[in-house]
């Protein structure tokens, strides 16, 4: 059974790190979580970054959001992605899978997956 | 949408842009099948009029376009099994919203991933204190973010590591609750 002594553990492991991702130097992966989002399937796609970013350890120079609606409602899900001195990158259409491969492609690798991207 | 914890985290997002500080979501089912789902929040609240224009698909906050189906599709969910939404507001104070579901109608939809409604809601709005119930005859699944912060102190409940904390204890209640419809 988890156990509030469990969550404490936790917290007084995080109190030192609080101020390295106050920064924004790091990348933004940002789902659009509205109501074309949701219908469409963004949830389980946020759920497939967040467990990404934590299976890589990378839950500090990464971080996951949500956003309303970005207004290309057919496209959902939309996920943005933010690096630090590179043009925004727009994906549409994704699944879990695609952002697992996202995942592994642009954001550990650096390239683009442009048959995800918008245009395409 | 293919699960009603999809119309939860939909609905609940307006009470997150209605500023409230505190949000309820409960789920109560009785032994007829009777589900009751709550969402209240203390947010701005809205005039009679804006309420009245709510359930109307063509009605929105949004300045971009004209068309919010938030509670629009909540109602569709909630009247394709013979139940209905109710709204109250009040401006200043909050908005309740309450649905109830027949689940023994052919047309209720499943309740689904609640954990993931849950842990996605307080990812998106860590500062606010959400209260979590879901309840059936004998068992019952909770969740106090207020009750967390205590143990977190200045450690924001949108950490990565608090949210998974988060996942795990909700899924493990829901290992005793017996499978959600």
């Amino acid at each position: 059974m988890k156990s509030l002594a469990e969550l404490a553990a936790i917290r007084d492991k995080m109190k030192d790190k609080v101020a390295i991702r106050d920064s924004e130097s790091g990348t933004r992966i940002v789902v659009g979580m509205a109501t074309c989002g949701i219908a469409a399937g963004a949830r389980p796609v946020l759920a497939a970054f967040v467990e990404e970013v934590a299976n890589a350890g990378l839950n500090d120079a990464i971080t996951v959001t949500q956003t309303g609606c970005i207004g290309i409602c057919q496209y959902e899900p939309v996920v943005e992605v933010f690096e630090a001195g590179k043009e925004k990158v727009t994906y549409v259409k994704m699944t879990p899978d695609k952002a697992k491969r996202v995942f592994a492609e642009h954001i550990q690798k650096g390239n683009i997956v442009t048959e995800y991207t918008m245009g395409n | 949408m293919k699960e009603l914890s999809l119309n939860i985290l939909d609905v609940t997002e307006n009470s997150v842009s209605a500023g409230a500080k505190n949000i309820l979501i409960s789920l109560i089912e009785d032994e007829k099948g009777i589900l009751t789902l709550t969402i209240k929040d203390n947010g701005c609240g809205m005039t009679p009029e804006v309420v009245k224009s709510v359930i109307d698909p063509f009605y929105t906050t949004r300045t971009t376009r004209k068309v919010g189906l938030g509670i629009p599709l909540l109602k569709l969910a909630a009247e394709q099994t013979g139940g209905s939404i109710n709204i109250e507001s009040e401006v200043g104070t909050g908005t309740t919203v309450t649905a109830t579901f027949d689940t023994k109608s052919i047309d209720f939809t499943p309740i689904g991933d609640m954990t993931s409604t849950l842990v996605t809601l307080i990812m998106g709005a860590p500062d606010i204190d959400f209260e979590y119930i879901h309840q059936k005859p004998g068992v019952e699944v909770t969740l106090s973010t207020l009750q967390l912060r205590e143990v977190l102190g200045d450690v924001s409940l949108g950490m990565p590591e608090v949210l998974e904390w988060i996942r795990e204890y909700l899924t493990e209640q829901y290992n005793n609750f017996g499978g959600t419809n």
